[in-house]
């Protein structure tokens, strides 16, 4: 497939591992933020590549790992309901809320269906006008378009039974809150692609500035992130700091116009709470004010949810790439991903569980 | 049957209800079995848990096997419950190297079903019947509640009779073996998506589903010296060869790149974010043969798969060590990492 | 938010009423095809390559650039040459 076999090359690969091996003169830490980069590097054995004075740590990139618990829990209530069509992305399914997940309310009856896209959720919403069909609006700022643009859709068309439950996280303000938060070591950033892909990057020139680390915009295939790496270590080794963009035959350094533009129409940045972080300022997206009847918290009445995290869980450690997954006491012995404590182990993206399937040494 | 021991033990109380993962033909699927369904009907036939039981009934060897079938679309390109339900039954017999003689049909069937549904159905069934050279001599019908059943649910079994001497299961897996498959991987469960409301797509991919009997009787007529056959279902390529590692406590490594899939399937793994040695298949095999057959069981596969994509892709260690980790993978870039066991069913996903 | 895949714009259905955001493209992504709305690639034309990201077109590839890997693995073993070479 073009754009996708050329960037898994062995040869390509062996080459950009032995010029990393030659540059790489001191021990570096580089995290990545993006949970398909995480995915990517440990289905390829990306890792294993590296000069053992890398080490790579796994950021909090990926949407289902970030989801605060009691979102979860609402998910649960709303689809739990009758009369209501829950359409979610299929990584919502198996997170577990604080006592089952979506998979068990489907299991109990509960209509709750996977869909590809959110346009397929107000598909159903037209199909359906009797049911509350609510979408479960999850993702960085990639996903956010296509979220915004259904809420968008049905307001201009006037669908009433088409609501929104929204989780949207952003990266930059996570990535300062790893940067600013004591005891961090991460040195260099690799960026999420295609979050650049919608934002751009100048975003991340003010954090490089702020705290002197190269950032490198990102591709998904393994020489997009061999790439990636070998110019964070030159800029490391070379005591630079910049901002560098790999993705380019995708990213630009403006963005996406037409998609920010339906993003600054759609939602406005509110505080967060990151799931095994807190609440970190101006780290995500609500729905604008003229959107608010879309909302699918205030029509379901429990915007003032909250709920209690597992004490053994150490996702927020993991996430912010102070602890890996062996450090957990309880990583695949009390929590597998047929059993997992928390998201980390859920998601296929979530560091535990993607160590415990490609690694478990 | 599923062959699958759990590597993780999970405590029985933890699943006061079956999930839709138990179906899966991953790890939940191999805990019911051994947690439930073996302890209760303990005797060897059963222990073997291979896809169907060899017995032997006055010095005949006979093998038995049963397959229930509940997809849904019951029409999907390539194919139809019906006949899933007759090359589910005849493949898994092949799989113990018997040639499939007879089968019965049971059918739950829901209220308000189309007749003209029931028909096509019925009618695939004969075809595929014909096609895999089984008779279906006896069967049973019975009519739930509408709301109760799904359209159509229908159970297979089957018996055959195993003319060679070879014991074709696990335990005859050895060092040194190489592992082939007899076709392209991922059609099926692709085929499924493609008509799944909310993930659907254009496409031309079909199910494989084929009845398998020909090539194994074809390799058997050969002497090659076939250790083990397993049919690829649900679960894909990754599950079978985990349960064969598990139960033949061996290891086995395969290359990436050798294994067939075709850029359509891929393209649609690519979208839904899936991986290919997951998907499931209906009309494809992974065998394990001796080494120096490996070459001439190629060609035997070749000539009988449409599109002869059958290929060598990799082969049998020696065991030992932790019970996690016994298949490995080749990456395309070349490093080595586990094949694991899925958990329940692949979700498609957009991280 | 990153499973973004490439695929190839086979055809293009303007929306009634010519609404940019309404725009939809049938891509191609190795024989398979699915329909992708195009609201945030207006510039997106049939040929193109776009990365495509739940069912939305986030940007289009640009050929040129997706050289640039490889450029770089080439410029990379043309150094390593030039310093290990003897003088």
């Amino acid at each position: 497939m073009k754009y996708i076999d050329e960037y898994r090359d062995k040869q390509g690969a062996e080459r950009y591992a032995k010029a990393l091996a030659k540059i790489t003169t001191r021990p570096w830490t580089i995290m990545e933020v993006c949970g398909g980069q995480t995915h990517a590097i440990v289905k390829f054995g990306i890792d294993q590549l590296l000069p053992a004075q890398i080490t790579l740590v796994h950021g909090p990139g990926c949407p289902v790992c970030v989801t605060p618990l009691e979102l979860i829990d609402k998910a649960i209530h709303i689809a739990s309901q009758p009369g209501v069509i829950f359409c979610s992305f299929g990584d919502m399914l198996r997170v577990p809320g604080s006592n089952r997940d979506l998979l068990a309310v489907k299991a109990a009856g509960g209509d709750v269906r996977i869909v590809y896209s959110p346009m397929d959720a107000v598909k159903i919403a037209r199909a359906n006008p009797e049911s509350a069909v609510v979408f479960f609006a999850v993702g960085f700022e990639t996903t956010a378009p296509a979220n915004a643009m259904s809420v968008f859709q049905a307001e201009r068309e006037k669908i009433p039974n088409y609501s929104m439950l929204v989780s949207h996280v952003l990266v930059p303000p996570a990535m300062e809150a790893i940067l600013s938060s004591p005891g961090n070591r991460v040195q260099s950033f690799l960026a999420a692609g295609h979050v650049c892909t919608v934002m751009g990057y100048n975003e991340y020139y003010p954090i490089v500035a702020k705290y002197r680390v190269p950032v490198v915009v990102t591709g998904f295939e393994p020489l997009d992130i061999l790439q990636g790496i070998y110019m964070c270590v030159k800029q490391l080794e070379e005591g630079r700091a910049e901002v560098e963009n790999q993705y380019t035959r995708v990213v630009r350094r403006e963005g996406n116009a037409p998609a920010q533009q339906i993003l600054r129409e759609v939602f406005r940045v509110i505080p967060r709470k990151w799931r095994g972080v807190g609440e970190i300022p101006q780290s995500g997206f609500g729905l604008a004010a003229k959107y608010a009847a879309f909302d699918a918290e205030e029509r379901f009445g429990i915007a003032a949810y909250t709920a209690e995290e597992s004490g053994e869980c150490i996702s927020g450690e993991i996430l912010k790439g102070v602890k890996k997954p062996h450090d957990c006491p309880a990583f695949g012995t009390r929590c597998t991903p047929e059993h997992p404590l928390g998201a980390t182990m859920v998601s296929t993206e979530g560091a535990c569980a993607a160590y415990y399937r490609y690694r478990r040494d | 049957m599923s062959d699958f021991t759990a590597t993780c033990p999970i405590p029985f109380a933890d699943y006061p209800s079956v999930l839709m993962a138990h179906g899966g033909g991953g790890r939940l699927t191999g805990q019911l079995i051994e947690k439930l369904f073996l302890p209760a009907f303990a005797n060897p036939f059963l222990s073997q848990q291979h896809d169907g039981a060899l017995l032997e009934i006055n010095g005949q060897r006979v093998a038995f096997s049963t397959d229930s079938y509940v997809v849904q679309p019951l029409f999907f390109p390539g194919g139809d419950i019906g006949a899933l339900a007759v090359n589910g039954t005849v493949n898994d017999l092949a799989m113990c190297g018997a040639r499939p003689l007879y089968l019965s049909a049971g059918f739950i069937i829901e209220e308000g079903l189309s007749m003209e549904t029931l028909w096509r159905i019925v009618q695939s069934m004969s075809r595929a019947a014909e096609a895999a050279g089984v008779q279906l001599v006896t069967g049973d019908t019975k009519v739930v509640d509408k709301g109760k059943g799904d359209g159509v649910f229908v159970n297979t079994a089957g018996i055959g009779i195993v003319d060679h001497r070879l014991t074709i299961a696990p335990a005859s897996v050895l060092p040194g073996d190489a592992v082939l498959v007899s076709g392209d991987l991922g059609r099926h469960g692709m085929a499924i998506m493609s008509v799944r409301e909310g993930l659907q797509f254009e496409t031309t991919i079909e199910s494989d589903c084929a009845p398998l009997a020909a090539p194994v009787q074809a390799l058997l007529d050969a002497d090659i010296r076939v250790r083990c056959l397993r049919d690829l279902t649900r679960g894909g390529l990754s599950s079978a060869l985990n349960e064969i590692a598990d139960a033949s406590h061996t290891r086995i490594e395969i290359d990436e790149r050798a294994v067939p899939v075709r850029e359509e399937v891929r393209g649609a793994c690519e979208i839904l974010g899936f991986d290919p040695l997951y998907v499931a298949n209906e009309g494809r095999l992974v065998a394990f043969v001796a080494p120096d057959d490996a070459e001439r069981a190629l060609a035997i596969l070749r000539a009988h798969a449409p599109g002869g994509e059958a290929a060598a892709i990799g082969f049998v260690q020696p065991g030992g060590g932790s019970r996690h980790g016994r298949v490995t993978l080749k990456s395309r870039i070349g490093v080595i990492r586990i094949l694991d066991m899925l958990t329940g069913e692949q979700l498609p996903r957009i991280c | 938010m990153c499973l973004a895949v490439p695929g190839k714009i086979i055809t293009i259905a303007d929306s009634p009423g010519n609404d940019p955001f309404e725009r939809t493209a049938r891509v191609s992504f190795g024989g398979i095809v699915k329909e992708v709305c195009l609201a945030y690639t207006p510039e997106a034309k049939i040929g193109d390559y776009v990365i495509v990201h739940v069912g939305f077109a986030l940007n289009t590839v640009d050929e040129e650039e997706a050289h640039r890997v490889f450029e770089y693995l080439r410029q990379m073993d043309e150094l390593a040459e030039l310093e290990t070479s003897p003088p």
